[in-house]
């Protein structure tokens, strides 16, 4: 029984990893078809944002809240991948829809740009331009109608940047004199510390758990079924899912695709920065991290099959239970006495390389037999 | 338009102030006879970078230091040290095509460089056939001896079996189980292969190893084993690679595998650099085995420190490769000093039993292209250095292990023709 739960809680612990990393992209790539390379970079930006956020909870004037910076940390990774998504969605990735080769290359380039932008730009500053972005693309929106329909709207406009960029100069040069750590530029992998209260473990019918894995499963639910929530039930989560289902009728119909499809990227990326504090919490915190998740989040995106959420949750929960079952040999300890050719290739196989391996292969055929994978799209979306 | 200009006249004095103080700092070039061309090859840009740029910044000093004190003197003539440094990108083969270029173009006599045995083995070959000089500085698995490169760094008998020997005896786990962890590479596997050897010449039990491919950091299943081979606590030996060891610290302290629940964690691949790059917190109790720590307390090793913070910056540390890197240039230099001349054989021939007066203590070139050394085995304190607690003599280097079954038997001498690479005992 404890070997059981202990089992199932390491497959859902790895699991809940892939899936906060992958559920982003299973909006990006799965409802919207856009094959975003630099996913793991945005969820890189979400692990600094949660660098950023401990360092500057440990001045002296928000130290009492230290303890919750994590909290704050994830909706902060959140609009920051967020904001640095919609600017890729509005500048580059709109002119490409329809052209997967064309969009393939150019995230993946802007994923080279996002990992040298943190390894060569001091992070203080770094900081301050992100606050002049969330600034400059939101101040416009909240004008009144009034100023929003005049003529002169692009000077409001543009004075809104100029506020923007002084804002976060300003608070650029503020958080580069008061926080020493943030105010070089280095490529050395960093690290954030858990608070106290996360830190070690919690007893659970006679099994311990560690608390931080407990976390990244409780941020993986509360994403999970906060994106479903949005998606099924919210005005915008229609519009969405008409948009996907039918640019043009919906297009017809008055949807503005052109906003729908801002606001479905915005969410996707906001979710890769959810991802990067999970992920933070694992290792450290550097300009590759998110290269090591992205071929984890398509494989789940594509096991599951493209457009569809649940198929995302039960492939990554699958992937991460075989994982564990096959990385750690559970068989021969559910079975301790199998004949010794197959108790010797259980043994071969349980390393961690070769247990990836393994996965890699048992998802290669099952994709043999269904290439939409696990729930594949029914509906007038497929013939397109 | 004015103040345009007025800036532009700023940024013009600025600028011809900084040339006047760089030609002030080279006016000194006038005490010396000639000028002397070494070539300096490491990683300043990849992944790799973080290390090896800690290697070039040592290695200045040195040049520095020495050129201070008078620079080279080789025939009644003193030479000051230039250097030239390369980039090897952090790609094997950029290693090979630089030391081609150092050696054919630029000419210099000898080349200090590298850090991963990829890069040394990729540039092997190239100063075999072109009867070169590479000097390498880093702790290695061994299992190798070419006439044409000095290793200044540890052999598995001068760093992992010294460590072994004190887990298995002497640590608070001692008699315990041993688990093996490391990266999937090269370094973890052939040093583990010795140390499942010696483990069972000692009479101890190795109940479980796995390897994490370079860039993985989930190590919940390697977590799982550990627990299932070692219930009760036990003897981990560590062979991770760079940030993975983060990862490794925080899940196995979430996972409760702390000393203080009787897990000992030995590590050959954690100096001071890495220690503040994962906390202290994480790491205190656990252990390491190096030739050189920071915490030595001697004359040598805090002169060592404080120029090394005096040039580069007070939060530098100094770890055991840069220690390395540190010794290799002045090894270099008594031997050019001894032999009368750059020529390549000359140097080569009065290397071997150079003695030199190291920070971590004596240390000599061997017939073997390595050097002895003191071995120590540290307990990772609070601070993020180590507590020394044991030293050993000298301890002379294997260039062909003794416990690995492959090697066991051979040695290396270059000093006699008939012996060579690799003979048999």
């Amino acid at each position: 029984m404890e070997l059981l739960l202990d089992s199932l809680f390491n497959g859902v612990a790895i699991g809940s990893v892939l899936l906060v990393a992958a559920l982003g992209l299973a909006i990006v790539f799965g409802l919207m078809g856009v094959i975003n390379l630099a996913h793991g970079e945005l969820m890189m930006l979400g692990a600094y944002t949660t660098y950023v956020t401990q360092l500057i909870f440990k001045l002296p004037l928000l130290k009492p809240f230290y303890n919750s910076y994590i909290i704050v940390s994830i909706f902060l990774a959140f609009i920051v991948s967020g904001v640095v998504g919609i600017l890729l969605e509005k500048t580059i990735i709109r002119k490409l829809y329809g052209s997967p080769l064309e969009t393939l290359l150019a995230t993946w380039g802007v994923s080279l740009i996002l990992q040298q932008f943190v390894r060569s730009v001091p992070l203080a500053y770094g900081t301050g331009l992100v606050i002049s972005l969330i600034i400059g693309l939101f101040l416009p929106t909240t004008f009144p109608s009034k100023i929003k329909e005049s003529i002169n709207f692009k000077y409001y406009k543009f004075s809104s940047w100029i506020f923007a960029a002084l804002t976060g100069v300003l608070t650029g040069s503020v958080i580069s004199s008061s926080v020493s750590k943030l105010s070089r530029a280095s490529a050395r992998n960093v690290d954030v510390t858990a608070p106290s209260w996360m830190r070690g473990q919690i007893e659970i019918i006679g099994t311990a758990f560690p608390k931080t894995r407990l976390m990244i499963i409780v941020i993986t639910l509360i994403s999970v079924i906060a994106i479903t929530l949005f998606l099924n039930q919210s005005a915008w989560g229609m519009r969405i899912r008409a948009v996907t289902q039918n640019r043009q009728m919906s297009d017809c119909l008055g949807i503005s695709t052109e906003k729908v499809d801002i606001i479905t990227f915005g969410i996707g990326s906001g979710l890769a920065g959810v991802a990067g504090v999970a992920v933070s919490l694992l290792g450290s915190v550097g300009p590759n991290v998110g290269g090591n998740y992205i071929v984890g989040c398509f494989m789940v995106v594509v096991l599951g099959g493209v457009g569809n959420l649940l198929g995302t949750v039960l492939a990554s929960f699958g992937i991460g239970i075989m994982t564990d079952l096959i990385g750690a040999g559970r068989l021969l300890s559910i079975w301790p006495d199998m004949p010794l050719p197959l108790s010797n290739t259980i043994n071969f196989f349980a390393t961690t390389s070769m247990a990836r391996v393994m996965i890699f292969a048992l998802i290669v055929i099952f994709l043999q037999f269904k290439p939409t994978g696990l729930f594949p799209q029914k509906g007038r979306m497929v013939e397109n | 338009m004015r103040i345009s200009r007025r800036i532009l006249a700023g940024l013009a004095t600025a600028s011809l102030a900084v040339t006047a103080t760089s030609c002030g700092g080279g006016g000194t070039s006038g005490s010396f006879d000639d000028t002397v061309t070494v070539g300096i090859l490491h990683s300043l840009s990849g992944t790799m970078a973080i290390s090896e740029s800690t290697l070039v910044d040592t290695e200045k000093m040195a040049i520095e230091e020495i050129n201070a004190a008078g620079g080279v003197t080789v025939g009644g003539k003193s030479y000051k040290i230039e250097y030239i440094v390369e980039d090897g990108a952090s790609d094997w083969p950029t290693f090979a095509e630089k030391s081609k270029k150092l050696i054919d173009q630029d000419g210099v006599p000898v080349v200090f460089g590298g850090w991963t045995s990829a890069s040394r083995k990729a540039m092997l070959p190239v100063y075999e056939s072109k009867d070169a000089f590479l000097y390498y500085p880093i702790q290695y698995e061994a299992q190798e001896c070419s006439n044409n490169i000095f290793y200044t760094g540890a052999t598995p008998n001068q760093q992992s079996e010294p460590a072994t020997d004190f887990m298995y005896n002497r640590s608070p786990a001692a008699g315990g189980d041993f688990f093996l962890v490391g990266s999937d590479y090269v370094f973890p596997r052939t040093s583990n292969t010795i140390t499942k050897a010696q483990v069972a010449q000692l009479g101890g039990k190795v109940v479980g190893e796995d390897y994490l491919p370079l860039g993985n950091t989930e190590v919940a299943p390697i977590i799982s084993k550990i627990k299932k081979a070692l219930p009760d606590g036990g003897i981990i030996i560590n062979t991770l690679n760079g940030d993975q060891n983060v990862a490794f610290f925080k899940q196995i302290q979430d996972a409760g595998i702390t000393p203080s629940t009787g897990y000992y964690v030995m590590n050959y691949s954690i100096a001071e650099e890495e220690i503040s790059t994962i906390g202290p917190e994480f790491l205190e109790g656990h252990f390491g085995a190096w030739n050189y720590m920071m915490s030595i307390d001697t004359p040598a090793s805090k002169k060592f420190a404080a120029s090394f913070k005096a040039r580069w910056g007070a939060d530098r540390v100094v770890a055991d490769p840069q220690e390395s890197a540190y010794n290799m240039v002045y090894l270099w230099k008594q031997a050019v000093e001894d032999a009368g001349t750059f020529d390549d054989n000359a140097v080569r021939e009065a290397l071997v039993g150079q003695t030199f007066d190291a920070p971590q203590g004596p240390v000599e070139v061997m017939p073997n292209h390595h050097l002895s050394q003191t071995v120590r085995i540290g307990e990772i304190n609070a601070e993020g250095g180590f507590t020394i607690l044991e030293e050993t003599g000298v301890v002379l280097p294997q260039a062909w292990n003794q416990k690995h079954p492959s090697s066991k038997g051979f040695a290396c001498d270059w000093t006699d023709p008939s012996k060579g690479e690799k003979y048999k005992l």
